[in-house]
């Protein structure tokens, strides 16, 4: 399933251990605008067990989470504004 | 003073003996890990006037003020007391009642931890029993505080439920659990509860609420994690309620007073007898809840 969801910005997270892998994504969400959506491309394992939880946290609206099928997933998120 | 000294009441009073002759290491009472900022000052205070100015903070939470001397311990006691701090315990009774932060301030958690401690703390603290018996609270399964190095521990969990129509199939949950209890299959989540361990990671990262968690207590009993090491082993199913949970405590710490030898530890007499005996006891206070 690679269903592409229309994006305004896209960050890449598969180079970043930890704690920067959400750091990153926190960041490139703090550029955008309220309402803009955020796709995050992110490694399996810890980082996409973790890195929707920690945007959900922050008040953001998670869309869709996407298998890459090659090791990696594609997170699509829309700001929320606080 | 020419008195004699009695070091075993003095145990009993959180007053460790130290190698330094007529010095002790003073035990304070900490419920759950916090203490307040007053009680903090006064700490501080009376280590500078009567110990070394400083403290040592124990591996459960606890904390202790080092060279008191034994003279002095009834003016430290007074002083504490006037600053809302009391002495903990030592020797074989109910130990300090430890907790991680719990619900009220980590996102992780299901539980609300220091609640319980506390009420734990006013139920069973110091009560005489035939060895130590230390209550654990952690607020999840990431297991922060240890549930089962102590004699009950006791871990946060939520019992799950999916409310399909408000599931947009985004994928989250499947990943977010460790457990590979779930599978998505045409859009819908499934779970294999048989793999379910109640962590609550689908609840707390699905965006729309789709999974709806009740919290409960996941208890385990006969942990020791000092000479010998055990880990404390979960007898029952998780538990909805705090009356069942203080039933099945009560049961669990009363079948510990009946059957031990003196000076054995929980997990010693769980071993000479088996733990037949305990299940029996706690299945009984937990079913006791379904009446
Ligand atoms: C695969 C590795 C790891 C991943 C993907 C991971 C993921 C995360 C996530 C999602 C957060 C939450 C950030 C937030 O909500 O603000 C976080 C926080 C954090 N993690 Fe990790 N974790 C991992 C392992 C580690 C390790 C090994 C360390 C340290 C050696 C670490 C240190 C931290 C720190 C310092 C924070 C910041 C906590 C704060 O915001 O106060 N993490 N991590
Ligand atoms: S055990 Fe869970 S609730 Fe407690 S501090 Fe750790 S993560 Fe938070
Ligand atoms: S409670 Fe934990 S183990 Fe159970 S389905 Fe949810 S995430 Fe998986
Ligand atoms: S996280 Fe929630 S919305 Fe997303 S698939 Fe799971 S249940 Fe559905």
């Amino acid at each position: 399933m690679s269903e592409v969801l229309e994006f305004d910005e896209q960050v890449d997270i598969t180079d970043k251990v930890c704690p920067l892998t959400f750091v990153t994504a926190k960041v490139a969400i703090e550029e955008l605008d309220d309402g803009q959506v955020l796709a995050i491309r992110m490694n399996d394992g810890e980082p996409v067990q973790n890195v929707p939880r920690s945007f959900k946290e922050d008040g953001h609206k998670i869309l869709k989470l996407n298998d890459n099928e090659d090791g990696t997933y594609t997170l699509f998120v829309r700001k929320v504004e606080e | 003073m020419a008195e004699k000294i009695d070091y075993k009441a003095l145990k009993a009073g959180g007053f460790m003996s130290q190698k330094q002759k007529g010095y002790g290491s003073l035990r304070l009472a900490v419920v759950g890990g916090n203490l307040d900022a007053n009680a903090i000052k006064t700490v501080a205070e009376v280590a500078e006037k009567y110990g070394h100015g400083y403290i040592h903070m124990t591996s459960r939470q606890g904390i202790e003020i080092p060279f008191i001397h034994v003279n002095d311990l009834e003016k430290v006691k007074e002083e504490l007391k006037a600053g809302g701090v009391y002495t903990g315990v030592c020797g074989p009774r109910v130990r300090t009642i430890t907790a991680c932060q719990g619900s009220e301030i980590c996102p992780s958690g299901c539980i609300d931890t220091y609640t319980l401690a506390q009420e734990l703390n006013d139920r069973y603290f110091g009560r005489e029993l035939p060895h130590k018996f230390k209550f654990g609270v952690t607020g999840c399964q990431n297991n922060c505080l240890k549930a089962e190095e102590n004699d009950v521990g006791i871990k946060g969990g939520m019992t799950v439920e999916y409310k399909e129509e408000d599931c947009i199939s985004c994928g989250v949950c499947v990943k977010a659990c460790r457990e590979q209890a779930l599978t998505m299959k045409d859009g819908k989540v499934e779970i294999d509860t048989t793999k379910c361990n109640n962590c609550a990671r689908c609840v707390k990262s699905c965006p729309t609420d789709a999974w709806v968690g009740t919290p409960g207590y996941i208890v385990s009993f006969g942990g020791t994690f000092g000479n010998k090491i055990y880990k404390a082993e979960q007898l029952l199913p998780i538990i909805r309620d705090k009356e069942t949970l203080f039933r099945v405590t009560d049961a669990a710490i009363d079948y510990f007073e009946a059957n031990a030898k003196p000076s054995e530890r929980f997990r010693a007499t769980l071993t000479r007898l088996g733990d037949d005996g305990l299940r029996t006891a706690v299945e009984a206070a937990y079913q006791d809840s379904t009446k």
